[in-house]
């Protein structure tokens, strides 16, 4: 079974012993294992994992941006409570101003990989970080998994993440022309731009958002925090 | 030889066999399909997005808004991923409950998906008789949650409340006469259990029904045999789960492969297809139906017997009881600080999934250790099908394409999200 503790310490040893260097990090969290490999190492781990370790199938591929990971709050003026991003110019094409990444040391995007194993009854995560920050890319597994198609082109879409060789990487959830990536960390929750139709123009136009974000939750709140304000 | 040429043939957004807002852009030699594009995002709301600056009951609500015909499982997959990472253990009723509207919801999903289904191939009668069906299981969903087709009945920890005693009765107005009232109201006497019991002993003669209609058609196996057969190492490349991988011939079904909640105490059996083709999903899914209703007769029957808690009693997660509420100021506390501040998650990551009546849905949530997610990801068994269009598709007649939307199953609540 996959989800007896044991099964999964002896996957988690198979795995560390066949896969030797190219294992970066592996842990059992919550009854899941995960292993951390290297953008480089990719490719070869994926088609050991599914040839010689059975993982047939490809359940998920998604990304992660650690942009914000672990913040309180953005540390906006007065008493702004969101998670969320304030826009940071109307100017919709000024691609500067993505400076959030700058200030950021650290790997920013991932890429998370869930296999499933329908021989063994198992199941695995397999964790890639981006090494650029400005260019995240990591190899396509379209020729391992043919599924992961368009995962991966949702990835890119709402990440910007780059899979090399991939062979038709073009947007598939936002719009035809859509700039930015929108699950970005640094991309605001209520978007760039609005769209409506215009009765002297005749024609649907695009405009930048009018709206404010409007908050309804506290502001982000963890445990330590409560306790060190409740000994206040 | 005059020259020939593919040409291109844009299929919907719009059109009513494309089960809401796909839109396929087809290349065509003849009639007979070369490529299949298919262009999605139509219904892109960013579920995901917003469920990052919510805390994480708020997000209940939208699980149901993403595969809209099956809308408990949804927030099933979602409360276990947060009571995984919570180390949450439900009260055993609860998870008769929980079993129980699993299975309901894959019938309602199953009515919905075989009325559509042959109303694009060309049956009407199916589609009504299948919403009859409908209405009886909408029924329940409201008298538990109040709420037809969006629940938000289930909780981290339990479900909203514990089934009502009482079934709401039909009342007699300028609609429906005092024998009408009668007629509508023959089984709706008792609790909302009784009223689940008796449409048990109804159901299987309903799907003979169904079935007398459609299995040995000839118009309908005309349509259906031997269009779009994946071979079963086609189906675990392409990532396909639930019935697309079941039709395949491969027995794999997280209820009992990777049992969660009390599916391990059910009797039930996974009916597998031979061939992979839309005719052996269409048998799949009848059989499936059968096995459901025969799930929720076991938990009818257990849940007769055993009262019980439905909720985790840990005031930092569930509410207090109304009651409590109203004379306790403890519990009044309690009540708002999880209605306004929720609670929090420890800091990892990790993935839950259920058998969804259309595959396998899984919710991947990142905490940092916030009373909000960091990343949500759900895992929509739709979105990996509608990827193997491409390759379903080709070589096929353009009015395949109606047939193999269907037997896929698509919402686009869910390959969008």
């Amino acid at each position: 079974m996959s989800n007896t503790a044991s099964g999964l310490q002896t996957l988690q040893t198979t795995l560390e012993d066949a896969l030797g260097d190219a294992v970066q990090s592996s842990k059992i969290a919550f009854k899941e294992l995960t292993i951390e490999v290297a953008p480089n190492d990719l490719l070869s781990v994926a088609t050991a994992l599914r040839d010689t370790h059975d993982f047939e199938i490809l359940i998920d591929l998604c990304g992660v941006d650690y942009l914000t990971y672990g913040d309180s709050e953005w540390d906006a003026e007065g008493s702004s409570f969101s998670r969320g991003v304030k826009r940071q110019s109307d100017d919709l094409f000024d691609f500067d101003q993505q400076s959030a990444t700058d200030s950021f040391d650290g790997k920013r995007f991932a890429v998370v990989i869930h296999l499933l194993s329908v021989k063994n009854n198992k199941r695995l995560r397999l964790k890639v970080y981006c090494d650029d920050n400005e260019m995240p890319t990591v190899a396509s597994l379209t020729d391992i998994w043919n599924g992961v198609n368009w995962f991966e082109r949702e990835a890119f879409d709402l990440y910007g993440i780059l899979f090399t060789n991939h062979p038709d990487l073009r947007r598939i959830l936002t719009d035809y022309g859509f700039v930015g990536h929108p699950f970005r960390k640094d991309f605001p929750l209520e978007g760039q731009v609005e769209m409506r139709y215009d009765d002297e123009l005749k024609r649907v136009i695009y405009e930048p958002v009018s709206i404010e974000p409007r908050v309804v939750t506290p502001r982000v709140i963890r445990p330590s925090e409560a306790a060190s304000e409740a000994n206040d | 030889m005059p020259e020939i040429r593919n040409f291109t043939l844009n299929f919907g957004p719009a059109h009513p066999a494309a089960h809401g807002v796909l839109r396929l852009v087809l290349e065509m030699d003849g009639e007979v399909i070369e490529r299949a594009d298919p262009h999605i995002g139509l219904l892109h709301r960013g579920t995901e997005k917003l469920a990052e600056s919510k805390i994480y009951n708020h997000s209940i609500g939208y699980m149901d808004r993403l595969d809209y015909v099956s809308m408990m499982c949804n927030e099933h997959a979602y409360v276990m991923a947060i009571e995984k990472m919570m180390d949450i253990e439900v009260p055993i009723r609860a998870q008769y409950i929980r079993v129980m509207f699993d299975e309901i919801t894959r019938i309602l999903n199953h009515l919905l998906w075989i009325g559509a289904h042959a109303l694009d191939v060309g049956a009407m009668t199916m589609f009504l008789y299948a919403f009859r069906e409908r209405e009886d299981l909408m029924d329940v969903y409201e008298a538990v949650s109040g709420a037809r087709l969006h629940a938000t009945y289930y909780r981290p920890g339990g479900v909203y409340r514990d089934l009502p005693d009482t079934m709401p009765l039909f009342e007699e107005s300028r609609w429906n006469s005092a024998a009408d009232v009668k007629r509508l109201n023959f089984n709706r006497g008792g609790s909302v259990l009784d009223f689940i019991e008796n449409f048990t002993e109804r159901f299987p003669k309903y799907v003979d029904e169904y079935e007398t209609l459609l299995t040995d058609n000839r118009i309908w196996k005309q349509r259906l045999v031997d269009i779009g057969i994946v071979s079963p190492e086609r189906a675990l490349q392409l990532g396909l789960t639930g019935a697309m991988l079941r039709g395949s011939g491969i027995e794999w079904d997280l209820r009992k492969k990777q049992p969660y909640e009390v599916y391990d105490k059910m009797e039930f059996d996974i009916p597998v297809g031979t061939n992979g083709d839309s005719y052996d999903r269409y048998l799949v899914r009848i059989e499936e139906m059968r096995q459901s209703n025969k799930i929720i007769k076991q938990c009818v029957d257990w849940l007769n017997k055993n009262p019980g808690p439905v909720t985790v009693d840990d005031s930092k997660v569930s509410l207090p009881a109304r009651t409590a509420m109203k004379s306790d100021m403890e519990a009044l506390i309690h009540h708002f600080k999880i209605a306004t501040e929720g609670y929090c998650l420890p800091e990892g990551e990790a993935y839950a999934a259920i058998e969804h009546p259309k595959g396998e849905f899984g919710c991947y949530i990142v905490s940092d250790g916030a009373n909000k997610p960091y990343r949500l990801k759900i895992r929509a068994p739709g979105f990996a099908h509608m990827s193997a269009m491409d390759e379903l598709t080709k070589g096929h007649m353009l009015a395949d394409v109606v047939t193999i939307i269907g037997t896929m199953d698509i919402v686009f609540g869910e390959v969008d999200r």
